[in-house]
């Protein structure tokens, strides 16, 4: 029972984490809450629902198409609600403001075109095959999704560590100005942040519609108060931080629903959230800095 | 149904009729005039809250069982829901206000998802259908008295010690503490504040529409609230009463468009997003400074952190 906990916890960590990821590193880079981010998730998993219904595409092409489509939404929402307030003194502020529009908008959207009901993935949309590992039963899907996010997370780490386009990033996140007067592409490094992080979004989204079968455009709601929790929990702006607290929050869940009962699954995150502020504001693997000015 | 005063004075009749074909729109204009107030003054401390429609569902909720089961009088459902909104944004706000404002707008997130799924699951409030049958004791004066009291109030409050306190806290906070104003103390009271405001709001609400509904509190409400706020200006408090007014005009307007194919309902979020998009790009400090009639001033676009301020002109 306890193994089983554990293997669902992992699996529906892996896609929190893999959706949080994309909010701390446009927290991490720009210092803005990028509120929009849940509905990219969301129209990320209608672009591939739309693609494996009507176009009878396979699953994984359907993927990147999402993670493409995501991307470019990120680029849109750079452009449109962020950049024209970048010279602003509050541009903290007014970016939330301005994100929380698009996400009306986007929702608005979604709502017009796809319509206020749960749609589906076809049944043939994944052969149903389980495994026994140990005491635990686990279904292809969940390996796939499991495997799928983490290689997704190690690219993005890989990348952040080892590319000089990384580092570019890590520049800009520890002093912006500094990374200008040193040559950084400043404005190339934001964009590709926002490109990476909303396509990381839009694939959460693909798999978390996979994986509970259910696609509305109110899907990104619950979903958003999670991934900012667990970008609390893990430290604003730390990726290793954003994974840990995406695995901690999954099982934390898994194993809650199963004492507690599935109505009080989504006041766990609050519940971790708030704990956390109380206790230990930085998170996990925060730093503890000083900065507001 | 009319006064002996129709007859003689034919402005009286207009207005009675006028009243009478628009209650609605007059009644939700007043109403969404108060949950922008209940905004604005967390604004004004250069916090976003998004839980003001939580505290709304806290009021709405409070007032309707006590008026149902307890058969409380109006004026004191109003106290008593504006009162548990506060006492809950307290323990809310204490530990969260201490941080950065970012923390806030995560919280308060939170905080309303987990408002909207207690009421959905709160079976002795009936659950997911919510209340129904509740008495319609408001009437459009109780919302208009509420409404004057607050504006009074926001009227004192910008020359009051604690107004050039928010001014401060919202240009530069490290500043204001380094000043000696105790930073932590006004934000938690303007929060604490906004929730009693929204809470009221929510008692009017209630007692308004006969019914209670959990799913009227959730996410696309507190969007609402910072619409009829960010748009009319967040700068004055006439702002929130302008843009509740505009905004909530502006479906019965489109309704008249509908050959445009535009469709009032699902289309609502999407000009509600539109434009709190396009206020917060272009007109940042609402529309309420297209009205700054002023000699002298010219407009200014950033919205906070000015190095001119009220404070130190006079």
């Amino acid at each position: 029972m306890a193994e089983q906990q554990i293997v669902n916890g992992l699996f529906l960590g892996s896609i929190y984490a893999l959706f949080a990821v994309g909010y701390t590193l446009v927290f991490g880079i720009l210092d803005i809450l990028n509120l929009a981010h849940q509905a990219v998730f969301m129209i990320g998993a209608f672009v591939a629902l739309e693609l494996v219904l009507y176009e009878h595409w396979n699953i994984f092409p359907a993927l990147v198409a999402a993670m493409l489509a995501g991307g470019a939404l990120g680029v849109l929402l750079y452009y449109v609600a962020f950049k024209p307030l970048r010279r602003r003194p509050d541009t903290y502020f007014s970016g939330l403001i301005s994100s929380l529009a698009m996400a009306t908008i986007f929702e608005a959207i979604a709502l017009r075109v796809w319509g206020a009901r749960t749609s589906r993935f076809p049944l043939n949309t994944f052969p149903d095959r389980s495994y026994q590992i140990g005491n635990a039963s686990v279904t292809l899907l969940q390996i796939v999704i499991l495997v799928v996010s983490l290689l997704l997370m190690l690219g993005l780490q890989l990348m952040v560590r080892r590319s000089r386009l990384g580092k570019g990033m890590r520049a800009v996140a520890e002093n912006e100005r500094a990374a200008r007067i040193l040559g950084v592409d400043v404005e190339r490094v934001i964009i590709v942040s926002f490109l990476i992080s909303s396509a990381l979004g839009a694939a959460a989204g693909v798999l978390y519609g996979l994986s509970f079968n259910s696609v509305s455009p109110d899907m990104g709601r619950s979903v958003e108060l999670k991934g900012l929790s667990i970008i609390v929990l893990g430290g604003m702006g730390s990726i290793p931080g954003a994974v840990l607290g995406g695995f901690l929050l999954g099982i934390t869940e898994v194993a809650s629903v199963a004492q507690l009962g599935s109505s009080k699954r989504d006041a766990i995150a609050f519940i971790v959230l708030f704990v956390i502020l109380l206790i230990r504001p930085r998170g996990l693997l925060g730093r503890a800095t000083v900065r507001e000015v | 149904m009319c006064c002996g005063f129709c007859g003689r004075w034919g402005a009286m009749n207009w207005l009675t009729e006028f009243y009478n074909q628009n209650s609605t729109i007059i009644n939700f204009i007043g109403l969404n005039a108060i949950l922008g107030l209940s905004l604005y003054i967390t604004l004004s401390a250069g916090l976003l809250s998004l839980a003001n429609a939580g505290f709304m569902g806290i009021g709405a909720y409070t007032g309707a069982l006590l008026t149902i089961h307890q058969h409380w009088p109006l004026w004191g459902s109003l106290l008593a829901g504006g009162l548990m909104a506060a006492l809950l944004a307290l323990p809310l706000g204490l530990p969260v206000l201490r941080l950065r404002g970012v923390f806030l707008a995560i919280a308060t997130i939170g905080f309303g998802e987990v408002v909207r799924l207690f009421f959905i699951n709160w079976s002795f409030a009936g659950g997911a259908l919510g209340i129904v049958g509740v008495p319609q004791e408001t009437r459009w004066w109780h919302i208009y008295l509420v409404l004057l009291a607050l504006l009074f109030f926001f009227w004192r409050l910008r020359r009051s010690r604690m107004g050039y306190a928010l001014e401060a806290i919202r240009q530069d906070e490290p500043a204001a503490r380094t000043m000696g104003i105790n930073t932590t103390f006004y934000k938690v009271l303007t929060f604490v504040l906004g929730a009693f405001i929204a809470g009221v709001a929510g008692v009017l609400q209630a007692h308004l529409r006969f019914i209670v509904d959990p799913g009227d509190y959730g996410f696309a409400r507190a969007v609402d609230i910072l619409v009829y706020a960010v748009v009319g200006g967040m700068n004055i408090f006439i702002g929130p009463l302008l843009g509740a007014g505009l905004i909530t005009v502006l479906p019965e307007v489109l309704r008249h468009m509908k050959s445009w194919g535009i469709q009032p309902g699902p289309d609502r979020q999407l000009i509600n997003g539109v434009v709190l998009l396009l206020v917060i790009l272009f007109l940042p400090r609402g529309i309420v400074s297209l009205f700054d009639w002023r000699p002298g001033r010219r407009p200014r676009w950033p919205l906070f952190r000015r190095a001119e301020t009220r404070a130190s002109r006079t």
